[in-house]
């Protein structure tokens, strides 16, 4: 009988490295493919701009693993349908006075969208990346979306906007591992890359902050405004909605602070003002998450209130609430104790125990 | 060729007895060149690539023109299915450096028509650049008619006739060109050496300045061991050309046949005829060509698409569109080339398993638009 075809989506960094390699050992054909992605092209300097997570190096280090394991490797262009699809709108959420997550968009239409067909005209039946997350198939024949088993790496978060057709063809092989032993079995396997430092900061970002890419790339967003007080009083001046999160309280340089005054964080971006409004750190929890869109892993929204946990970042602790479908395709979770830092534009994702029950982004208030 | 890479290490541009060994390898390797394609060892250069022979010829001839004065900035003539090489070396002398640009017309087979160059050329004409064989479609080109309208205007004629030696017979003389370049990996000699045939008394600035290499017109140390390779490549591919020609037609022939028979949606792309021998190319309706390639690939064969997917947004070929195939068919475009190895067994193997391929590329977009 033919191996079974799978695609891995290679970075030339550790997980996916051994990703491919825990696939070669298990018998399956492997076929290595990395994404060239989009990176800002910061200054006006000839030089080629690239992004952190394909750099010449990080290519050559994939192709020299793909060598390594014996299997085939190519490196295709993603650029236009990064920016289109993770980049622009990631800007457009920024200039909506939001905090948006890229991952989400590129996980759904980068990964699970562009690169899954390619490996399906392929003739691959599935496509593995190195993410810490698990599949498994239900009792009801269902695909769930499981946490990775390293708590600290689990990556299921970003990867809730999948659905049932995705998770169908979806492998994370390391899901099964703690990093610990990930960097273990790069070393038992001969991996070069076992020892390399972790990506951070967003990969298309190659000079300065997010703040700085705003500027550049949508200087709208930088409209200076008032920061007020929750009873309404200016205490400040903002440079721009964008540069600002909810939870911050470095930064703001407020002009009318008294010295023995606590201290103020800010609990909300006034779009409609362009306002900066800031509080205490009571001041600073909600009693509830609003999402417009509701993804739900099973494709089915549960047809009554739900108890569960949720996860309002990438690195929150999980906060246990109710979850309520709304009948438009909406939802809002109630959480049992006010959340602080609870972020338009972040995802908000909701857990049954180790499954993901779905997701969505955090809409503002107004 | 292997001796100069060790023994024979000499500089040929060195006075000593290890340069000289070189210089007499050298002088002989342009003496082979020049004989294979009818001119004489003198205006053989040696350069890095086919590329660079591209560069030399437009512009050393665009502004050595436009240097003896009388043409005003210059105008080019070349056509809209070039090579890189020359496409983007006439974009640039037009963007950066003011010449005029003409890019003649095609039919649907990517033919010139001789006539169309006449009318294009003008007082201010520097130089027509017109390809003898096309990369992504195999068609070739009149080029020996257009030679001759050159020469009835004196306008220096250059040909980029990359895709050829392996396959057709050159004789710059019977082509009526001035330049001609050539890259020696494509007539299985070594990569990284080309050929730029520069005939004499043609007005020409070295683009690179240096020493006297190559008798000043590309400066800088030559390749000794590429050149002596390319010489006995170009040796070799003229005792086999006329039979290899013959048994790939009729292999091209039975795959173009096999392609159109058992592919839905599927047009063969170039001249039916008039096209270079070893060159099969195709395109489908509703195919993303990168796909394709790589599942071609993976089964074993190593095909080309010219549809340019420098950003996951795919960008149809321009060679195809300036043919007039619609953008929904020409995303889709396949290149194969056979070679000297090539058996009916492997035209037999791909025809099985392209069908299949094709089939798989169409249904994953159809079950993916990644939206």
């Amino acid at each position: 009988m033919a191996k079974t075809r799978v695609v891995v989506a290679m970075s030339g960094g550790v997980d996916s490295s051994v990703a491919a390699a825990l696939l070669v050992q298990q018998g399956y054909e492997v076929i290595g493919i990395m994404l060239r992605l989009w990176a800002d092209e910061a200054g006006s300097g000839a030089a080629m701009h690239v992004n952190r997570c394909c750099t010449p190096e990080a290519v050559a280090d994939a192709r020299a693993i793909a060598r390594l394991l014996g299997i085939p490797f190519y490196d295709i262009h993603a650029e236009g349908v990064f920016k289109q699809r993770v980049v622009d709108p990631w800007v457009a959420a920024y200039a909506d006075a939001t905090t948006p997550n890229p991952c989400f968009n590129c996980n759904r239409s980068v990964r699970f969208g562009f690169l899954l067909q390619k490996a399906l005209a392929l003739g691959a039946d599935y496509l593995a990346t190195g993410h810490y997350a698990r599949v498994v198939r239900k009792a009801d024949g269902r695909f769930g979306l499981l946490r990775g088993k390293d708590a600290h790496k689990d990556q299921s978060y970003v990867l809730h906007v999948l659905g049932q057709r995705e998770l169908a063809h979806a492998m994370f092989p390391v899901g099964d591992y703690t990093k610990e032993e990930v960097r273990a079995m790069a070393r038992a396997f001969g991996l070069p890359t076992a020892e390399r430092a972790e990506s951070q900061d967003l990969c298309f970002l190659t000079q300065g902050d997010y703040r700085d890419f705003l500027v550049r790339h949508a200087p709208a967003v930088a409209r200076p405004g008032p920061i007020l007080d929750t009873r309404g009083q200016v205490i400040g001046q903002h440079a721009g909605l964008p540069f600002y999160t909810i939870g911050q309280r470095k930064g703001l340089h407020l002009t009318t602070r008294s010295a023995n005054a606590e201290p103020l964080y800010v609990i909300r971006l006034d779009r409609a003002n362009n306002a900066l409004v800031v509080g205490s750190a009571e001041e600073l929890g909600t009693p509830a998450a609003r999402v417009r869109a509701m993804h739900y892993v099973s494709g089915k929204a549960p047809a009554d209130p739900l108890r569960c946990t949720a996860k309002i970042r990438y690195k929150a602790r999980e906060a246990a609430g109710w979850l309520h479908p709304a009948p438009d395709g909406g939802a809002t979770f109630v959480f049992d104790d006010r959340q602080r830092d609870v972020t338009p534009g972040q995802g908000l994702v909701c857990y049954a125990g180790d499954e993901v029950i779905g997701g969505g982004v955090i809409t503002p208030d107004d | 060729m292997q001796p100069f890479w060790r023994e024979a290490f000499g500089n040929a541009a060195s006075l000593h007895h290890f340069g000289r060994e070189a210089a007499a390898a050298l002088d002989e390797a342009h003496a082979i060149l020049g004989c294979a394609i009818g001119a004489r060892a003198g205006e053989v250069v040696f350069t890095g690539c086919g590329s660079e022979a591209d560069n030399l010829a437009l512009r050393g001839v665009a502004f050595a023109m436009r240097h003896a004065g009388r043409r005003g900035p210059g105008h080019i003539i070349t056509t809209p299915i070039e090579h890189h090489a020359v496409e983007a070396t006439a974009c640039q002398l037009r963007d950066l450096f003011g010449f005029d640009l003409t890019l003649l017309p095609v039919d649907g087979c990517g033919r010139v028509d001789p006539d169309d160059v006449r009318r294009a050329i003008r007082a201010d004409t520097v130089i027509v650049s017109v390809m003898l064989a096309n990369n992504e479609v195999g068609t070739l080109q009149p080029i020996s008619e257009i030679g001759a309208i050159c020469r009835e205007h004196g306008i220096p004629f250059h040909s980029d006739a990359v895709q050829a030696p392996a396959y057709l017979p050159l004789d710059v003389n019977a082509l009526n060109v001035d330049l001609l370049a050539l890259s020696s990996h494509k007539f299985y000699g070594p990569k990284g050496v080309g050929v730029l045939y520069l005939r004499e008394g043609t007005p020409y600035i070295p683009p690179i300045t240096g020493g006297g290499h190559e008798r000043g017109r590309r400066p800088g140390t030559v390749n000794v061991a590429g050149a002596v390779g390319s010489a006995a490549a170009m040796r070799y591919v003229a005792r086999q050309r006329d039979a290899q020609s013959a048994r790939l037609v009729a292999l091209r022939d039975r795959l173009i046949a096999g392609v159109l028979d058992r592919v839905p949606d599927a047009r063969l792309t170039g001249h039916p005829t008039e096209r270079l021998p070893h060159l099969a190319s195709f395109v489908f309706k509703d195919v993303d060509g990168e796909s394709l390639l790589m599942a071609l690939d993976v089964e074993g064969f190593a095909v080309s698409t010219g549809s340019a997917c420098t950003s996951g947004n795919p960008e149809p070929s321009p060679v195809l569109l300036a043919m007039g195939i619609p953008p929904a068919w020409a995303l889709g475009s396949l290149r194969i080339s056979l070679g000297y190895d090539t058996r009916a067994e492997d035209i037999e193997a791909l025809l099985e398993v392209l069908p299949r391929c094709v089939e798989r590329v169409r249904r994953s977009a159809l079950a993916f638009s990644h939206g």
